[in-house]
Order: structure tokens, then C-alpha cells, then sequence
């Protein structure tokens, strides 16, 4: 599967669910690199995943996983090549990590028990103890080991690092960010821990109210923005095409703008993404 | 190699990978012929993104420090030593400029910072002896 130019291509996808609907989502994810899909809770992120493995089906649009149609039936073998991990870890409560693997050598003819055992010992796991009795933590661990396993080019992952404290959290990201060493891995990876994705992912694609309002890479995003905070007297002096959201208060104003738009003086202050998805998110609900 | 990335430095991280390969280039730590890790390689290492080192890249491969063979990696361009002269010479000037501003509120003239100048000058070739 060398050679592709992306791990994965949606377009104009749509998914109706009485109350919610992910409307004309399109975006992909380049070989090779991390995608970070971000959104608050309901946006669409679990539903756009879930679509991506062919869990459940389209209204309309396509999805091409590792150069396939998730509607061809050649898909369900190339699932092999597709680590996954959902929020919630799922191993029946009295399997230990010894018998999962079990499981799992009868479920992937690529399964490699030596990278199994590298994992559990790398994110100290221990071999006997029931699945039961594993922390939160242990239990996603578990999981991306697996996923990890069975020698994935894409790894897709759904809230991987939520509700883990962030020595835990710190340790996947590195394990993300070796995999991705090899120029065939990439993954994409859904959360609404905006930091942890701003220190792995290479683009970020943000979902709002089941629609996508960008997908675009960590670094122009954070080079676009700026903000800028002043006195309330001063904000006429901004430029209106240049201000993509502002928060005022009785003690003065905090403006995202394009950077483009507003002198360099201005736009001094360190920005992080999570400062941009508020304000746009907001923005969106306003308008 | 160091290369030291700041959230408070106002720049771009492209920018500052940029800046301090080229400063080893130019300062002749990075040898001519040299192989720099790849882009991959090197984005991993500093946990930053592909794209950011491949900007840095291409950068340095625009101001003709680095060149790339394709499939094998990017060498260290041969110094080009008018490159280094130009670059040694926006460093004078910036310093200069920043000798100008300062000189007025000291109240000193042109003449006593040729002088302060001489002065060093004499003092480093003492040094030397």
C-alpha cells in the first residue's frame, strides 16, 4: 500500500440520526501524517469514525480508507490493515492481557505477538491480571497495544486520551508519534483535549454541530490567527474584516483576528488552538 | 546539533528550525557535505509536525545552505562564501542600527564610538599576542 498519496479520502458525506445530522463532510487525511479531528461533545466525531470503519452506513457521499471504498466489499479484508480504538475499551471483564492475545491471533493472520508483549511491557501491563480489575488508564493501553499489534498503516482512534491523567496521556502521544516514523502510518485521532492534539497532530480537522468548518494544517492555522487583547475604546480602530471573533467584558476586549489584517505590533501574544476553535465555535453560534 | 524550539519566541517553529540550521552553516558547526536528518526524522525528534520541518527545509534549500538529493536526503551546500559575507553583513548592520539608537542617550558622537571600536580592536589583537 506504498506509495498512496492518502490513507484517507471523504467526501461530501452525510448521516442522519433523528435530531442529529453530519452534513457534507469532506476532508483527508495525507499518508503519513496525523489528523486531529476535534469538536465538543455531539459534533459529529464518534458518528464520522464509526462511518469510517463501516460500522453504519451513509445517506450520501463516499469514504476511501487505504485507497478502498468502505462500500467494496474488498474493505472488510483490508480492516487488517486498521488499527482501531474506541472510547470505550471492550474486552470481556475476565480475559487477562495473556488470553486477549489469544483472541486476537485467531481474529488477524498478521498478528505479531512479539510486538504484543514489547507494548504490555513497555506500558507495564501485566499478563495475568483480569481486564476487570484494569484502571481506565491500563484498559487504553491495552487497547492501542492490540490495535498496535496486528502491523496497522492507519490508526484510527476515538477519544484515545480521554479521562487519562497526562503522564498517561503524554506516553501515548509519544507511542503516536513513533509510529509515525514510518512514512506508510498515519492516524487519525477524534478528542476534545484541543492540546493534546495541537502537540501531535500535523492537521486538524474541527467538526461543530455536525458540520465541518475546517480542515487544515496545524501550522497555517496557528500562523493565520492571532489574538490580540486591548481596551474597548480601541476595537473600532480594528479593521471588521479582519476580526473573526471578539469576548468583551467590563475590563476590556480579546479579539481573534487574521494576522493578516492587523498591524504585526498587534499580534504579539501566544496563541494556542485551543484559543481559535473557541472563538470560531462561538462565532458560529452567533451567526 | 541543538536546536531549541520557544513557545515565546514570536516566530514560526519552521522559522526557528530555519534560523538555527542556517546559523550552524553559516557558522561552519554543520559541515559542508554533511547529512541533516530527514524530514521525518527530524519532525519526530522534535515532536513538531512534518509539514513544520519540511517548510524548514525548503527554506533552507531556497537560500541555496542545503541541497537534496531525491531518495537519499539533504547534504549541507557547498559554502558559498558571498552567502556567508551577506549574511555576516545584515548581522553588522542590525548591530549597528542597534549601536545608533543606543549612542544618542549616552550622549556620545560618531567619533567616540570609532573610537570605542579602535579601542577593542587593539585590545583583541593584545589578546592575540
Amino acid at each position: 500500500m506504498s506509495g498512496l498519496e492518502n490513507a484517507i479520502v471523504v467526501k461530501d458525506l452525510c448521516k442522519s440520526y433523528p435530531g442529529f445530522s453530519l452534513r457534507d463532510v469532506s476532508f483527508s487525511l495525507p499518508a503519513g501524517s496525523i489528523l486531529g479531528l476535534v469538536g465538543e461533545n455531539g459534533a459529529g466525531k464518534s458518528t464520522t469514525i464509526k462511518l469510517l470503519m463501516d460500522a453504519i452506513h451513509p445517506d450520501a457521499g463516499t469514504i476511501q480508507v487505504l485507497g478502498t471504498d468502505t462500500r467494496d466489499p474488498a474493505f472488510s479484508r483490508l480492516k487488517e490493515k486498521v488499527g482501531v480504538v474506541l472510547d470505550e475499551a471492550y474486552f470481556p471483564e475476565v480475559l487477562t492481557a495473556q488470553n486477549v492475545e489469544q483472541v486476537m491471533k485467531n481474529t488477524y493472520t498478521n498478528w505479531n505477538g512479539e510486538t504484543y508483549h514489547r507494548y504490555l511491557e513497555k506500558f507495564r501491563l501485566p499478563d495475568n491480571k483480569i481486564f476487570k480489575n484494569f484502571s481506565r488508564g491500563m484498559r487504553m493501553k491495552l487497547a492501542i497495544a492490540v490495535a498496535l499489534s496486528h502491523d496497522p498503516e492507519l490508526l484510527v482512534l476515538d477519544e484515545a486520551t480521554g479521562g487519562l491523567d497526562p503522564m498517561v496521556r503524554e506516553e501515548i502521544l509519544d507511542i503516536f508519534n513513533e509510529f509515525t516514523r514510518e512514512e506508510s502510518h498515519s492516524i487519525l485521532l477524534s478528542s476534545h483535549i484541543v492540546s493534546d492534539l495541537e502537540k501531535v497532530c500535523d492537521y486538524i480537522a474541527f467538526l461543530h454541530n455536525g458540520r465541518l468548518l475546517f480542515c487544515e494544517e496545524k501550522d497555517r492555522l496557528l500562523e493565520e490567527y492571532a489574538i490580540v487583547r486591548l481596551r474597548r475604546s480601541e476595537l473600532e480602530a480594528l479593521e471588521s474584516t479582519a476580526v473573526v471573533g471578539k469576548k468583551v467584558t467590563d475590563y476590556g476586549a480579546e479579539v481573534l483576528v487574521k494576522r493578516g489584517g492587523v498591524p504585526a505590533s498587534f499580534a504579539r501574544e501566544h496563541l494556542t488552538l485551543e484559543d481559535i476553535i473557541l472563538f470560531l465555535a462561538k462565532g458560529e453560534d452567533n451567526a | 546539533m541543538d536546536i531549541i524550539i520557544s513557545n515565546a519566541d514570536s516566530r514560526p517553529i519552521y522559522e526557528q528550525i530555519y534560523a538555527q540550521i542556517k546559523d550552524g552553516i553559516v557558522a561552519g558547526d554543520l559541515k559542508e557535505g554533511e547529512l541533516l536528518p530527514s524530514i521525518r526524522t527530524l519532525a519526530k525528534d522534535l515532536r513538531v509536525s512534518v509539514i513544520t520541518t519540511k517548510r524548514a527545509y525548503d527554506e533552507l534549500e531556497k537560500g541555496g545552505y542545503v541541497h537534496t538529493v531525491p531518495a537519499k536526503g539533504c547534504y549541507v551546500a557547498e559554502r558559498n562564501p558571498a552567502l556567508v559575507r551577506e549574511e555576516y553583513l545584515l548581522r553588522i548592520e542590525e548591530h549597528l542600527r542597534e549601536v545608533a539608537r543606543l549612542a544618542p542617550p549616552c550622549g556620545l558622537t560618531e567619533d567616540d564610538i570609532l573610537e570605542m571600536l579602535r579601542l577593542m580592536n587593539q585590545g583583541n589583537q593584545g589578546e592575540e599576542k
